[in-house]
């Protein structure tokens, strides 16, 4: 089932959470919300839920799920399913109650037969694997079983939308990557449409279709993780999405100079700032004639696919972070205190005011 | 290595202090009581429990806290169900306002209800045109119970709500489940020992409550006497034998009520450690 929101906005008495909001999600699509706490994710998707109402506005905003208007239809009849981030199970509840709930308080002309509600429920819980644990209290449960058995327990009344609020926050770092597999890995088998809230950008970028990036109860852009990573569209969502270096100076004839550090550079005269991931700096014994930024290592980590390298400089503000290969490691024998050179492999910028708003140059 | 505090002097001298006071300012006097109630034999004791007028204040006594308790029930659930689970202006007020009985004398209420609802009353000179009569009446008495007992229940209830927080009920919202549903299914069972308890409590009181009934009932014998006015009426008359007779049964109820305190914490401490 599509959802379609248009022109939802929210305020909490002065504060505006949410600046009237457009947002379009596909049939079967798996989205993530993104944003920093305080960015409005979380009440969007309550808004979505019908957990929250939006603001009455002109012109009216509308939710709609399919071609259903349900903007005005209370959260019991919108046929969702949530998964909250600290999983909201009934605690007087052994599990199999709690995934019963949904069925049992159906009116009595549409709720299955015990029989069948019995079959349902265990068929939910082996497929989120807790079938032997159908007679525990949720206090008797770890954190990603509890997640699990919230999820089934959404999942038993069919719901035409699943919403989850950070759905794996408070879990530890494996459970977390279990689950996230998990549960990419359920939504292609059920194909349902899910929304769900993180302020994690790894989370958000492994598991959507397609990533909302939200700041200040604002839409920044909707994209695939792809799309989002190498081609932000401000400089907000650039910085959200992973490490950046700065690097500061002044534009003259071509040449952009910080300190005793120069880069040819294809820009107008002026004050200029470029924005560097890590990958994009390439380390060298060598300044080459249009590249001279001298840099100290001052910390490595050689843990992961790549090694870390921290690097400063006594032009540069705020250190520098750069990830090599091994095999770059090795040959360059890295140490601490060692002095190189970087070469940026490709920068970008972000100009606020002039479109279009993000550019990307190739450079050495 | 000894914890702080832990020298066995300072603890024998605070385990003797504690035993010795718990015997003479609580212990002592109960004996006291059941041993005058009974110092006469078992019959005379019979005798002055069995009487009329002693029959009816336990029936008037009885009736009365019957009747306080739902209506403490419904308005404690539902105060504490609005000021936990809605934000509005003057929720903070309302909720200072549920203490108002605490802080207020007993006496004080009685005086106040008699003063609006007495036949020279604001309202009590309306009502006595249409032929009603609440004070020196049985249900004066069970206003001002109301009045003194209203905050148990709410009080038990807003600090273990506002823990709970409203997720689960949000949860069973979005699972389909209605408002009654919800209330009966998921708010109920989480909030029943507490309840319970706010019932024990208020039960507890109505019972023993003196100074705002003693205002409004007029303690007219065999009509509006509750049990504790009776007590006192008898003292006054120097019947000590009846008067600790009526004293030992107000003190079986109150013993009744610990033991189901007591008997309801240790059903809930041994649920939590099975949980």
């Amino acid at each position: 089932m599509s959802i379609r929101l248009e022109n939802i906005s929210k305020h909490f008495g002065s504060t505006q959470a949410l600046e009237p909001v457009n947002l379009d999600i596909h049939e079967g699509e798996l989205v993530g919300l993104l944003g920093p706490s305080g960015s409005g994710k979380t009440t969007l998707l309550r808004i979505i839920a019908g957990l929250e109402n939006a603001d009455r506005t002109t012109p009216p905003g509308r939710i709609l799920f399919g071609e259903r208007d349900v903007t005005r239809v209370h959260v019991r009849d919108r046929r969702i399913g949530f998964v909250f981030q600290h999983y909201a199970l009934f605690r007087h509840m052994s599990v199999y109650d709690n995934v019963a709930f949904g069925l049992t308080v159906m009116p009595r002309k549409e709720r299955p037969s015990s029989g069948e509600i019995r079959a349902r429920v265990f068929r939910l819980l082996e497929m989120v694997q807790l079938e032997h644990l159908a007679k525990r209290y949720p206090a008797q449960l770890s954190g990603g079983q509890q997640q699990r058995v919230s999820l089934a327990r959404a999942l038993a009344v069919k719901p035409d939308v699943l919403l989850l609020d950070e759905p794996f926050g408070a879990l530890d770092a494996k459970v977390r990557q279990d689950l996230r597999r998990w549960l990419r890995r359920l939504h292609s088998e059920l194909n349902f449409t899910s929304v769900f809230v993180t302020h994690d950008q790894e989370e958000a970028l492994e598991l959507s279709d397609r990533v909302v990036v939200m700041s200040n109860g604002r839409i920044e852009q909707i994209d695939t993780p792809d799309t989002l990573y190498r081609a932000p569209r401000n400089r907000f969502v650039f910085e959200f999405l992973g490490d950046v270096n700065h690097l500061e100076g002044s534009v003259h004839n071509g040449v952009l100079t910080c300190g005793n550090a120069y880069l040819n550079v294809d820009l107008p005269n002026g004050a200029e700032e470029l924005l560097l991931r890590p990958h994009e700096v390439r380390l060298a014994e060598q300044p080459s004639d249009t590249c001279h930024l001298p840099v100290v290592v001052t910390a490595i980590s050689p843990v992961g696919a790549e090694v870390r390298v921290e690097l400063e400089a006594d032009w540069l503000a705020k250190p520098w972070l750069a990830t090599v290969r091994h095999a770059d490691f090795e040959r360059l024998e890295m140490k601490r205190g060692q002095h190189l050179y970087a070469h940026p492999r490709q920068w970008h910028r972000f100009n606020e005011h002039a479109l279009p708003a993000a550019q990307a140059t190739r450079v050495a | 290595m000894r914890r702080i505090g832990d020298a066995p002097a300072v603890k024998r001298l605070l385990i003797g202090a504690a035993l010795v006071l718990s015997a003479l300012f609580l212990l002592l006097p109960l004996v006291a009581i059941f041993a005058q109630a009974f110092s006469q034999g078992v019959m005379v004791f019979w005798a002055n429990v069995s009487n009329y007028f002693t029959l009816h204040a336990i029936a008037l006594t009885l009736g009365v806290a019957l009747l306080t308790i739902p209506i403490c029930l419904v308005f404690g659930v539902a105060l504490a169900w609005l000021v936990t689970r809605f934000s509005f202006p003057g929720r903070r007020i309302l909720q200072t306002l549920i203490d108002i009985p605490f802080a207020v004398s007993p006496v004080v209420a009685g005086l106040i209800y008699l003063l609006l609802y007495g036949r020279n009353g604001w309202i009590g000179n309306w009502l006595d045109g249409h032929d009603i009569q609440l004070m020196f009446a049985w249900p004066g008495i069970l206003m001002v119970t109301v009045f003194v007992t209203c905050p148990f229940v709410a009080r038990e209830l807003i600090p273990l709500m506002q823990a709970q927080g409203s997720r689960e009920e949000e949860a069973a919202a979005t699972l389909g489940a209605r408002g009654w549903t919800t209330f009966y299914r998921v708010t109920l069972p989480n909030i029943r020992w507490a309840l319970l308890y706010g019932v024990i409590l208020t039960n507890a009181r109505a019972v023993g409550e003196f100074g705002a009934v003693s205002v409004v009932s007029g303690a007219i014998r065999g009509q509006t006497n509750t049990l504790p006015l009776h007590l006192e009426q008898l003292y006054q008359d120097y019947n000590a034998v009846g008067a600790f007779a009526c004293a030992a049964l107000l003190a079986l109820i109150a013993l009744l009520t610990l033991a189901a305190k007591a008997s309801l914490e240790w059903r809930a401490s041994r649920r939590e450690a099975l949980s």
